[in-house]
């Protein structure tokens, strides 16, 4: 995989981690027109996310075309210090799948 | 040829099966994901798929943040959190949408049920979120009045 899609900043502090992730995505809807052709441009949006912290998914979330293009989450979980890593899987409607590292601040 | 974008996404709410159909029909579901639900054009169907009853209970313990006036639907800041243990999802339904369910979160024990997310919206419309928690649908709902809609371009 080439470039990272997602942006995350986690923090760990007083047993929690609270995770801030943005991902670079068009999330398009599937109900905008190609100006030039008049043709409807399909849907191609992040469906599924998980978040894995130690083998254990920490949270998930499925998305549907109403999520902002670039989608931001937010939340927090149990555990979690200071340099150990998260994992991110993004699913995306086309079948194109990945997963991310990202340390915990 | 011109088709102002009104119509466009009135067209698109009211008949297509446009969109989800074509695009998505081919591809094999994600177990997680829910097909059904999230193409359901009506709020009560994409809850009937989602959670397999559309019983909701209204409830105070179940808090949802999002702007009274929303400038620009295509990027409208929900938050939903609850207070409540048990919570095992939460979901975020737009009734206006062309297809009203946006997101559903699944939150783990240790996860704390406090998510919040960018969300788009159509039209002036009740935004709903529903949180399952022990097996039982709490839901808060809020109207967001919004001036530019984020569905059509």
């Amino acid at each position: 995989m080439a470039k990272k899609m997602l942006k995350v900043k986690a923090k760990a502090s007083g047993g929690k981690t609270k995770v801030k992730l943005m991902a670079k995505h068009i999330m398009e809807s599937g109900q905008r027109k190609d100006k030039k052709t008049g043709e409807l441009i399909p849907a191609l949006f992040i469906q599924n996310l998980t978040v894995k912290y130690a083998d254990k998914v920490v949270f998930e979330a499925n998305l549907g075309p109403a999520i902002s293009k670039n989608p931001y989450l937010s939340f927090s979980f149990d555990g979690g210090a200071s340099g150990d890593e998260l994992s991110m899987t993004w699913t995306e409607n086309s079948g194109k799948t990945g997963t991310e590292l990202a340390a915990i601040k | 040829m011109s088709i102002d974008r009104r119509t466009v996404v009135k067209a698109i709410a009211m008949g297509g099966a446009l969109m989800g159909a074509s695009v998505l029909m081919p591809r094999i579901a994600l177990a997680a994901w829910s097909k059904e639900a999230f193409e359901a054009k009506e709020q009560t169907a994409a809850m009937k798929a989602l959670f397999g009853s559309d019983g909701l209970e209204e409830s105070a313990e179940v808090n949802l943040k999002a702007p009274d006036i929303a400038e620009n639907g295509a990027v409208v800041p929900v938050t939903v959190t609850s207070s409540m243990s048990g919570v095992e999802s939460m979901s975020i339904f737009i009734e206006g949408n062309p297809s009203p369910l946006a997101a559903e979160f699944m939150i783990p024990v240790g996860t704390k049920a406090d998510v919040s997310t960018r969300v788009r919206m159509g039209k002036t419309t009740k935004v709903t979120a529903v949180v399952k928690a022990n097996g039982k649908l709490y839901s808060a709902a809020k109207e967001v009045k919004v001036t530019i809609g984020g569905c059509g371009g």
